[in-house]
């Protein structure tokens, strides 16, 4: 160990110095920036310890089953049901659309796609819509959906537009999880005499599962706390007293019709923040954010158990 | 090889699997699948050019005249659509975010690849994770809550700065609100910062082992080889973390708006409020007419945001194949 820590030079002795002289100041710096790099990643802990504490802290007391269980009220503090539902609905509409055609473009990339230019422009336009604003994807379903359709603002419309927007990073996650699975299987299963297909659909597939699960869950947890692009597409009225019961999809007072207007979450601590009324306007933004944080902390831990326990269950038989 | 197959030929296995070959559906349907996104694109670039291209064909906006500093859609004599203030807006708001998050995030990827034990990184990385989930109007609550009063109550006078003998050298007007330059760069800095952090990790741990080792056995330590080695070796992934960044904090729209103070004059002082593309269109979209020129005026800066990304897209590739080049 001395011999090593002699040939770093961090004991001070004779060394082959780049520098020639000032091994002590190097030594020096060398703690220092040791020091400042901990610092930096030390900071990050902070900052997220502190956020988290900062929206339990400023939560408690506000959210409560009522809260969650109750419609929006000018004159009390309310609830959020109806946000809440729509929010659930566009995440599940959003990836009910999105996940099929991610993971079958994630298969055409991992497993078709040559090297071309063709590939190249799928990649081209996956890096282009990754990189567009939020906001102007909104505005491309604001075109597209509200105006040349003349849909209005709807949950659909909303949701289309999340899929473009998601498309790429549902996509390139799966791309990596198919990516991941071994050749040898590959070659395994074509050597038994298995089509290319036969081969994805019964082993390259079942393989990436936890991984294509671990996709998702990233994907949802970005789909689910997205605004800017609902802003202009699914609207940012508050929601009416929503009847479960009321199963007619065509109906636009059913909470189940995908042609209806629908405020998320997000959507409605930006048009609260902006409207600015309302006596309860704080506490009801506050818990909200809380509930959206913890969403997000359990769509997080949630891809790393699942992704975890079916690894472990896949590998071990 | 075909003397390989030919017993397989005649078997029913090898005559369905060659009508399966010949169509392939299922080729099709997973190119289709991935085609979908150069579809989206194609469209989304037609549509908003159009649309951003309105202003001057329908309306008789000069190209000129919307690089003026004057914003007015509701002037007396006749409607102002420069939207250079935006423009400016979203470049210093943007700069700024840069400025306070490049050396923190690549600190943190430094840490990360090079001085972490595995337990450090094994909270660090997670956290970061959760750091990208956090929507953009949590951030811009936060600004709201937590920021913009901490700016406002804590720097309320004038900020100068004085030398002996010269005296006054520098003055800049307080915070008034604390919604401000200053507070849309700061929020921005946390957003964007598990991007470059995340990017100029895997350029960090791209710069092969035997380099760091080799380096250390020269006697350096280990700040010198991060200074000399690594940041030099791993530059042009760095920027690649930057412009990616870059194009995110340009983009960002909610957490901005809430935090800035949104007046469409141009960017004076960190501490006064400003205003960006992405807000004025936030802010102005919902309270315009479709086919107005005002709105037309907020189709074109979306038109302008389209450009920027578009083009840092490419930049990035430019980055890259110089990096695979050499």
């Amino acid at each position: 160990m001395t011999a090593a820590n002699q040939a770093l030079g961090r004991d001070g002795g004779p060394k082959p110095s780049l520098k020639g002289r000032g091994s002590r100041g190097s030594i020096l710096a060398d703690r220092a920036a040791t020091a400042v790099l901990w610092g930096a990643g030390a900071l990050v802990l902070l900052i997220l310890g502190s956020i988290i504490v900062h929206f339990a802290v400023a939560a408690w007391g506000v959210v409560s089953p009522s809260f969650l269980l109750s419609d929006p009220s000018g004159d009390t503090l309310g609830g959020i049901l109806p946000i809440l539902w729509n929010s659930i609905y566009m995440l599940a509409l959003t990836m009910l659309l999105a996940v099929p055609i991610g993971i079958l473009g994630g298969i055409y990339m991992a497993e078709y796609a040559r090297d071309n230019a063709l590939t190249s422009a799928i990649r081209f336009a996956e890096e282009s819509i990754s990189s567009v604003p939020s906001i102007v994807v909104g505005l491309f379903g604001l075109i597209l959906f509200v105006d040349d359709f003349h849909w209005g603002f709807t949950a659909l419309g909303g949701a289309l537009a999340l899929t473009f927007f998601n498309l790429p990073l549902m996509t390139r996650l799966s791309e990596q999880a198919l990516r991941a699975v071994p050749q040898d299987e590959r070659a395994a299963s074509l050597a038994l005499g298995a089509t290319k297909w036969q081969t994805i659909r019964h082993v390259v597939v079942p393989l990436a599962i936890p991984g294509l699960i671990t996709s998702v869950i990233l994907t949802a947890g970005r789909v689910f706390g997205e605004a800017a692009v609902l802003l202009f597409t699914a609207g940012v009225g508050t929601p009416p007293h929503y009847n479960f019961l009321n199963f007619d999809l065509t109906s636009p007072a059913s909470p189940w019709s995908p042609f209806r207007s629908a405020t998320t979450l997000s959507v409605y601590i930006w048009k609260l923040n902006s409207e600015g009324l309302g006596a309860f306007k704080n506490q009801i933004v506050d818990g909200s954010a809380a509930i959206l944080i913890s969403m997000v902390l359990m769509f997080n831990l949630g891809a790393r158990l699942i992704g975890r326990l079916l690894t472990r269950k896949l590998t071990a038989a | 090889m075909a003397q390989v197959t030919s017993p397989n030929s005649a078997s029913g296995l090898r005559t369905k699997r060659s009508v399966m070959d010949r169509i392939d559906a299922p080729q099709i349907v997973v190119f289709a699948a991935a085609a979908s996104m150069i579809a989206i694109v194609v469209l989304l670039l037609a549509f908003i050019s159009w649309q951003g291209l309105q202003l001057f064909l329908k309306d008789g906006v000069s190209v000129g005249e919307i690089f003026s500093p004057n914003w007015n859609p509701l002037a007396d004599g006749g409607p102002q659509f420069g939207i250079l203030p935006f423009i400016l807006g979203t470049i210093v708001v943007t700069a700024g975010a840069l400025l306070i998050s490049t050396p923190l995030s690549v600190g943190v990827a430094l840490f990360l690849s090079e001085v972490a034990p595995q337990w450090a990184k094994s909270i660090v990385q997670p956290a970061l994770e959760i750091f990208v989930g956090i929507p953009s109007v949590v951030w811009g609550w936060l600004g709201i809550t937590v920021l913009v009063p901490f700016l406002a109550d804590t720097f309320n006078g004038p900020i100068t700065i004085s030398l002996p003998i010269v005296g006054q050298v520098f003055s800049m007007p307080g915070f008034l609100t604390g919604f401000s330059w200053l507070a849309g760069s700061l929020v921005l800095s946390v957003m964007v910062l598990p991007t470059i952090t995340s990017v100029s990790y895997d350029a960090f741990r791209a710069v092969p082992q035997e380099l760091r080792t080799g380096s250390l056995a020269l006697g350096t330590t280990r700040w010198q080889t991060i200074r000399h080695l690594l940041i030099p070796s791993a530059l042009s992934g760095v920027l690649t973390a930057v412009v990616l960044g870059m194009t995110r904090a340009a983009g960002e729209a909610l957490a901005v708006q809430m935090v800035i103070g949104n007046s469409p004059t141009m960017p004076a002082a960190i501490t006064q409020p400003v205003t960006t593309l992405t807000s004025q269109i936030t802010l102005d979209m919902g309270n315009t007419v479709f086919g107005e020129p005002w709105q037309d005026a907020l189709w074109t800066m979306s038109l302008v945001l389209l450009i920027i990304s578009i083009t840092s897209v490419v930049l990035v590739r430019v980055i890259n194949k110089r990096r695979l080049g050499s």
